[in-house]
């Protein structure tokens, strides 16, 4: 590998209080009881700052701030008012781009080449979208309403929205909750995920800076119980919840019987499939984008690789060959391709699903990877003899490991691809235009991606099949989580 | 000269196409007839029949399917008298007649007012497309009994879903008629399966079931039955379609959200390049 000088992005771009409180109809505010959290970088695992954890009469009073903001100023609001808002909130957050950038790669661990190239540009993308929307919901495409229901033409909004949402695109996931639901002309209350809560307070100081009415948006940072005490209070019409599927199932018998309208978008297992004609170095950048992106912290992460089999001897060789180039460290170094795992805990959890696939018999390889003295950090992996019985070819690690299977007939390749849970996403690679599409046809997923990989847009619908949710996120699908259509 | 003894008719259960007895050999009287009383296996059953219909069904083209939801709204019209002799009033018989027209006709256009190119901000080919679910298991309303059954099962199967219908049991005999209807349609065998019987025997069996992708709660009128049965299908993420709070006015526009609630959305990206 040639050695690079390092070339870190500066953290002076960044503000960071050493503290920081609920924030609540428009105001930052202690929690009632004053317990809070430590963030981390998990780069370096130092302090970045102290976040208040949210209890349940937390809880009640941002759902209450909501539900008031929702009658008395969001709900009446013209839509073109509304969307005058959000385009605020879009350049807003282009003009503070890098900061915003700076500070995800701090919290998360994820490289600055990805928050700056991706996250952060398909943040602004997400709110000037969605708020285009606001003042053309009739035009939606939702059709007539049925008479029974409630009078009027136009698509109505739900009222509060809980959302909660993941640590792995932290704000890329704000926006695509916040984002329609505002358009659409719900109000919200966000709770970010406990290890990366910090670019969704920034987002809040962004919201002041809008001047966006005090209790449009709330942010309620905590851990799992902060969580369910939001997705089970009575003042809430919608759930919307982006993370686990065990999590998801647990959500959705939690709001079963209640008015409470429902979207989830859960885990993945999904499966990046090579065909023999397929050009090898497009694909196999296919395959690293589609596993290594991230960390491998990617719901629709094309985890299981799936090669025909007259050419997986040449794609595994190119693979590794270009895994071996990948360069592992600095989250904040422009240079870096793979940054820390998010916390100790998903740490041992890849930890823990690695071994049970060596010790189920597959065969583990890793490039030579120096992983630095602190943080949390995994070498880019693969595992060659899985089987689709094996773990590691089941269940979601949601880290930079992927298990390698074989395949001889197209035929076979849907069989595989469609022999999980889950329903996500899936890769295609070939030069077969005819064959894409009759492939596309028939693998069960609510994204294919076909000679590419990981590719994402707001005008593009996401979500999944079977027990990767229900629901899609983006698109003018994605307004309907949000409307009583 | 004596009077003519009348033939009687065996009201079964419609499972893959065919009318089988309950396996259980039980049966419950209604209207003076003796009506199957469906057990947790024929439930079952009829899930292994309809996901059996799913490939063909969903794979099907829409033109055909429109046309077999056509044929269905042909023999329901031949048979108007059949229904009112149950005691449908003639009007719901034709109102039920319509709704299979107009649901025969969103076959090959939903997906064109629902789907559709996204002009994402790259050189990619973008397609949304909507799909069947898969298998959706419906509780039928109580009233009206035929109208009600037709609007819950046209919007599930003109999509491509197969459909497991708990049938109302103070309504049977309309059911298992409109499966005569059904049968003599060209509908495929399993894309429509109709258990009669107590709800709480198969609808629970239904609700947990895990090879079922769907549940159209409408036809549950007691709250806490619904709650309990969405909690099952939490287990495997069903989606679930909860019965209104406020009913139902069937003889209304019925509007998209049957079908659209019942469809999966498939986004299809790909390079543009030279």
């Amino acid at each position: 590998m040639f050695e690079y000088a390092p070339a870190p992005e500066s953290r002076s771009v960044v503000d960071l209080k050493p503290s920081y409180g609920l924030f609540i109809d428009g105001k930052f505010v202690d929690p009632a009881d004053g317990s809070s959290f430590k963030s981390i970088n998990p780069a370096s695992e130092e302090v970045l700052a102290e976040v208040a954890e949210g209890g349940a009469q937390d809880v009640d009073r941002a759902v209450r701030a909501a539900r008031k903001a929702y009658e008395k100023v969001w709900g009446p609001m013209p839509g073109r008012d509304r969307a005058k808002y959000l385009f605020r909130i879009a350049r807003i957050i282009q003009e503070r781009s890098r900061e915003l950038a700076v500070l995800e790669s701090l919290d998360n661990g994820k490289p600055i080449r990805e928050s700056r190239d991706v996250d952060l540009p398909l943040v602004a993308a997400h709110f000037f979208y969605y708020a285009g929307w606001a003042d053309k919901l009739e035009y939606a495409g939702f059709g007539r309403r049925p008479t029974s229901q409630q009078s009027g033409t136009s698509p109505q909004p739900l009222g509060v929205a809980a959302q909660v949402i993941p640590w792995n695109f932290p704000l890329l996931m704000l926006a695509w909750k916040i984002a329609p639901a505002l358009a659409a002309g719900n109000t919200v209350v966000l709770k970010p995920a406990e290890t990366t809560p910090l670019t969704a307070l920034l987002f809040a100081e962004i919201c002041q800076q809008a001047d966006l009415p005090a209790g449009v948006v709330n942010i309620v940072t905590g851990a799992g119980e902060t969580g369910r005490a939001l997705i089970e209070h009575d003042g809430v019409d919608k759930v919307a919840f982006t993370g686990s599927t065990d999590v998801g199932r647990a959500i959705a018998r939690a709001v079963a019987g209640s008015r409470k309208k429902l979207t989830l978008e859960l885990g993945g297992k999904a499966a990046n499939i090579v065909f023999d004609d397929a050009p090898v170095d497009q694909a196999v950048e296919g395959i690293v984008n589609g596993i290594f992106f991230n960390q491998g912290h990617v719901c629709c992460a094309g985890s299981r690789l799936l090669i025909q089999e007259s050419v997986a001897e040449q794609v595994l060789e190119s693979l590794k060959r270009r895994m071996a180039q990948l360069r592992l460290g600095d989250p904040l170094d422009k240079n870096t391709d793979i940054g820390a795992i998010n916390s100790a805990a998903q740490l041992s959890r890849i930890r823990e699903l690695t071994e049970a696939g060596a010790a189920e018999g597959a065969q583990q390889w890793s490039p030579p990877c120096e992983l630095p003295d602190r943080g949390f950090w995994f070498a880019p992996t693969i595992f060659t003899g899985v089987t689709q019985a094996h773990r590691i070819a089941r269940e979601e690690i949601f880290g930079p490991v992927l298990s390698v299977l074989t395949f001889r007939t197209p035929a076979e390749a849907v069989e595989k691809a469609n022999n999980t849970p889950y329903g996500l996403s899936a890769g295609i690679w070939t030069e077969k235009g005819s064959r894409i599409l009759w492939m596309a046809d028939r693998l069960r997923a609510g994204v294919v991606w076909a000679n590419t990989f990981n590719k994402f847009d707001p005008t593009s619908p996401f979500g999944g099949y079977k027990e990767s949710g229900y629901g899609r996120e983006g698109g003018r699908h994605g307004l309907e989580a949000y409307l009583n259509v | 000269m004596s009077e003519r003894v009348a033939v009687r008719k065996t009201y079964k259960l419609f499972i893959g196409g065919k009318f089988p007895r309950s396996e259980s050999g039980r049966s419950y009287l209604v209207q003076d007839s003796n009506v199957s009383l469906a057990s947790r296996k024929d439930a079952r059953d009829a899930v292994v029949a309809a996901r059996a219909a799913v490939k063909g069904w969903a794979g099907a083209t829409a033109y055909n399917r429109g046309q077999i939801l056509y044929r269905v709204a042909e023999m329901l019209e031949g048979r108007r008298e059949q229904f009112v002799a149950l005691g449908v009033p003639a009007d719901e018989v034709d109102a039920a007649t319509d709704r299979w027209v107009w649901y025969a006709g969103w076959s090959d256009k939903l997906p064109q007012v629902y789907g559709g190119a996204n002009p994402v901000a790259g050189p990619y080919f973008n397609l949304s497309a909507p799909e069947p679910t898969g298998v959706v298991a419906v509780v039928a309303p109580e009233a009206p009994a035929l109208l009600g059954l037709v609007s819950v099962i046209a919007p599930a199967i003109v999509t491509g879903n197969t459909v497991v219908v708990a049938a109302s049991p103070a309504a049977p005999l309309a059911a298992v008629t409109l499966a005569e209807v059904l049968a003599t349609s060209d509908l495929p065998g399993g894309v429509v399966n109709i258990l009669t019987g107590r709800l709480p025997e198969t609808v629970p069996t239904l609700a947990a079931h895990m090879d079922v992708n769907a549940i159209d709660l409408t036809g549950v009128t007691d709250p806490e039955l619904a709650a309990d049965l969405e909690v099952k299908a939490a287990e495997n993420l069903k989606r679930v379609l909860r019965p209104a709070p406020q009913g139902h006015d069937w003889s209304a526009d019925p509007g998209l959200g049957r079908m659209t609630s019942l469809l999966e959305t498939k986004t299809v990206w790909h390079p543009k390049g030279v």
